[in-house]
């Protein structure tokens, strides 16, 4: 009974870590370049609603997929725009597009409200992986797109870490003046992670709507944009941190979901606050920690880079 | 015959907002050649060498590299052409190892870094040149010598051809120093062209082949080193002809008011920036400090408007002990303080000129009472100050930093001195100004002076100093090589002083 009841909580805090993991992974891209995305919330709930409409039209979650992608993207190039080009201040920039995607989703999706998706993702069995014990049931009773991401962390680590690619990347964000007098493009490079972080954050809103829900409910995201922007520090900017985090987060959300279904004497106001009571304790645990090993936040985080100014 | 020269610059022309940062410069460097681009802070230098290396363009002119003509849109294009240039600020990434900054935005790498390859390869070639450094490093754990290496070796591994380096010995020890300039010369000897930007005479007489003045944007002279001595350099660097115009009153001094005893402070990076400095200025004196860039003139000035601790040493105002006082209880003390930094730490930018000028006053009752201030004197204070020192405004209102620099510095005078101080530090006051503006602004200085003020004018303008001042002192590696009555404080002197001569020594040769 324990032993089964340990297994569901794991698998269930990995299908609730997906959501954020996604999104995590997209803030992280755009603040290694030195972009602060505080739109992750809206670019989810973005994608959330593309996603739902593409796939309830065409029927293909994947199509579904996609759209999110485009979405987020999409909402993630006009933040690119006026922060990069505009040199708008990033936080107004990222606030007024989480209001903005909200109340677009909304919009877009009060149409779809109850509609149930036909084709929704489902869980896959991964052939002998899937049967091992204990690690079969938590890590390979998943849907497609929690396998995507066990490939996506560590390409993108590795990425990061040991491409020329990410060393750009990485350079961009701790010191653009730098990275721009080697002949690196600083608008290039943030463009392209800027908007590639919205797609993530996009898939991360889908999966919620396609696979974790699955269905379509205004404001479905319930502030899981935000816990991946907290996430991301502290993740220390590393990808697998990321996954770490985010798995815990999912089990955190996961076991206050049981024990209300045991019938814990617990409010429920409480347990909902559980994961953002965790948010504030991790930041201050992993700030103190970091300011200790000359580890953090890429050096010109949150700031613009205009080449001429002197 | 352009094919006698590795790169040529020909009239080029760069503005900025208010300034003519370089007016029709001609350069040229030949292959395998020291070439010192010479000239005073302002003067144009690192925004000419900035288009070389392609992080500006010009507004007008043409580049020219092994008699091809080019046209730089990104320091990259400027790179693969050969041009490489270490800035005074590394452009470096500090949580990068070295072969990671070294290796960032070069071909070398296509997808994967090969960390090892890499190292190998920035070794051998740092041995090479005789430049030490360890590619596994990172940039955080570097002195600074490590560091302008590692900017050196960065160019080299992406096959530099002409390697500016801007005021390289500026962050250097003397003993670094001589170092960089030995490498720089095996540097040559390999082929390499090198240009040396700096304003250091003596460093253009020990390492450079030629040398090119620069001043006010203006290319002045090019000339062969064996041709040229230290003297005609400072002659060239500074304007053809100091004239001592005719001298204001001659001074009326009274009491001591501003007095410095062994003041000794630190710069901002660790090394100290002033050493043991004693000096005095009586009641209707100006004391001018001649210095050039990092000896400390800044330093000297921060430390009087007691922005700056004093680490020994003391202050007296009026026989009064003010060493390490808040810069308001200095304000209280009488000091006015005109910053180098107009916009920056002089006015706020964004404020209407009614708000800039009772940024000091509004203490004061009258103006406000308790937290509130009456808006309506505010106004009259201010509108009285404008018309005392003649500043154009298109409004109270009107955020300042829309005005010229002779305006803003009008108003920045006009609030500094309106509390008649005792003691007024001026720096750089005229920098930026043209003619007329500097003439207003130097006469407001001679009155406060004839009204008593104990005045400290920093200034890199000899002529200025000469002209305003009544003792002339001289900061050389933040210490205080003499202080000359105006009378004796010849250029020639002053000159050699700056460069580090005792007055002794100046008087002897």
């Amino acid at each position: 009974m324990t032993q089964e009841f340990l297994i569901t909580i794991l698998a269930t805090a990995i299908t609730a870590g997906t959501p954020i993991l996604y999104a995590a992974l997209g803030e992280l891209l755009a603040e290694r370049c030195g972009i602060l995305n505080l739109g992750v919330e809206g670019m989810m709930l973005v994608g959330a609603v593309t996603g739902f409409v593409f796939a309830v039209r065409s029927n293909d979650p994947w199509v579904g997929v996609l759209a999110a992608m485009l979405g987020g993207g999409a909402l993630a190039l006009v933040h690119a725009f006026l922060t990069v080009t505009l040199q708008a201040n990033q936080v107004v920039s990222g606030l007024a597009l989480t209001l903005f995607g909200t109340g677009l989703s909304g919009f877009i999706g009060k149409p779809y409200i109850g509609i149930p998706v036909e084709n929704a993702f489902k869980p896959v069995t991964l052939g002998f992986l899937s049967d091992i014990p204990v690690l079969g049931p938590v890590f390979f009773h998943h849907d497609p797109l929690v396998y995507v991401t066990y490939i996506l962390v560590p390409v993108l680590w590795f990425f990061i870490y040991y491409t020329r690619p990410g060393l750009h990347l990485r350079a961009v964000g701790e010191n653009p003046a730098a990275a721009d007098s080697l002949g690196v493009s600083v608008y290039r490079v943030r463009y392209l992670y800027v908007t590639l972080g919205g797609m993530l954050a996009g898939v991360g809103g889908a999966y919620l709507s396609l696979a974790y829900a699955p269905t379509w409910l205004e404001n479905m995201t319930a502030g899981r944009g935000w816990i991946a922007v907290a996430l991301v520090i502290f993740a220390i900017w590393n990808p697998l941190r990321a996954m770490l985090g985010s798995y815990i987060f999912g089990g955190i959300d996961a076991l206050g979901f049981r024990a209300q279904a045991m019938g814990v004497m617990i409010p429920s106001f409480f347990l909902k606050m559980l994961p953002y009571i965790f948010t504030i304790l991790v930041l201050i645990m992993v700030t103190r920690k970091a300011m200790a090993n000359r580890v953090g936040a890429p050096g010109a985080l949150g700031l613009p880079y205009d080449r001429e100014e002197r | 015959m352009t094919a006698d020269f590795l790169v040529e610059m020909k009239q080029i022309t760069k503005r900025f907002p208010g300034v003519l940062a370089n007016d029709r410069v001609d350069l040229q460097v030949k292959r395998g050649e020291i070439l010192a681009l010479l000239g005073e802070n302002g003067s144009g230098k690192s925004t000419l060498m900035s288009i070389l290396s392609g992080l500006y363009r010009p507004d007008a002119g043409e580049i020219y590299v092994e008699g091809r003509k080019v046209t730089f849109k990104s320091p990259r294009e400027a790179i693969d052409a050969g041009i490489g240039m270490v800035h005074q600020h590394f452009k470096q990434v500090d949580t990068f190892s070295v072969a990671e900054n070294i290796i960032l935005g070069s071909k070398e790498a296509k997808f994967l870094l090969k960390a090892g390859k890499v190292e190998k390869e920035i070794e051998e070639l740092s041995r090479g040149y005789g430049l030490q450094v360890d590619p596994t490093a990172k940039i955080w754990q570097l002195s600074i010598a490590e560091r302008q290496r590692v900017e050196i070796v960065k160019m080299l591994y992406r096959g530099s051809k002409l390697l500016i380096l801007d005021e390289p010995t500026a962050v250097l020890t003397p003993q670094e120093a001589r170092e960089l300039f030995q490498v720089i010369r095996q540097m040559t000897a390999r082929g390499q062209s090198i240009i040396l930007i700096t304003h250091k005479l003596n460093e253009v007489m020990e390492v450079a082949d030629r040398v090119t003045v620069l001043r006010s944007g203006v290319a002045v002279a090019t000339r062969e080193r064996q041709q040229v001595n230290q003297r005609e350099l400072a002659r060239l660097m500074m304007g053809q002809d100091i004239i001592v115009p005719s001298k204001k009153n001659p001074g009326q001094f009274g009491q001591e008011v501003l007095k410095l005893e062994s003041a000794t402070a630190d710069s901002d990076s660790r090394r100290p920036g002033l050493k043991d400095i004693s000096l005095t200025v009586r009641q209707g004196e100006i004391l001018g400090i001649a210095g050039i860039a990092g000896n400390g003139r800044r330093e000297l000035a921060e430390v009087i408007a007691g922005l700056r601790p004093l680490s020994k040493g003391k202050i007296l105002i009026g026989g009064k002990d003010v060493t390490n006082l808040s810069p308001l209880e200095i304000i209280e003390e009488g000091v006015s303080y005109i910053p180098e930094d107009r916009l920056g730490s002089g006015l706020v930018p964004n404020l209407g000129a009614v708000d800039n000028l009772i940024l000091k006053e509004y203490r004061r009752p009258g103006l406000g009472r308790g937290p509130f201030i009456n808006r309506r004197k505010a106004g009259e204070f201010a509108a009285r100050l404008i018309q005392d020192v003649g500043v154009k405004v298109t409004g109270l209102e009107v955020p300042v930093k829309k005005l010229s620099g002779g305006n803003l510095q009008r108003l920045l005078l006009a609030r500094e001195l309106a509390s008649s101080p005792k003691v007024i530090v001026a720096v750089y006051p005229v920098r930026g100004l043209d003619i007329a503006a500097s003439e207003a602004v130097h006469k407001m200085l001679l009155e406060q002076r004839s009204k008593g003020a104990a005045i400290v004018l920093i200034s890199e303008d000899l002529e200025e100093l000469l002209k305003l001042s009544d003792h002339i002192g001289v900061l050389y590696k933040g210490r205080l090589m003499g202080i000359l009555p105006v009378e004796e404080a010849e250029p020639e002197k002053i000159g050699l002083m700056m460069l580090g001569a005792q007055p002794g020594e100046v008087m002897a040769s």
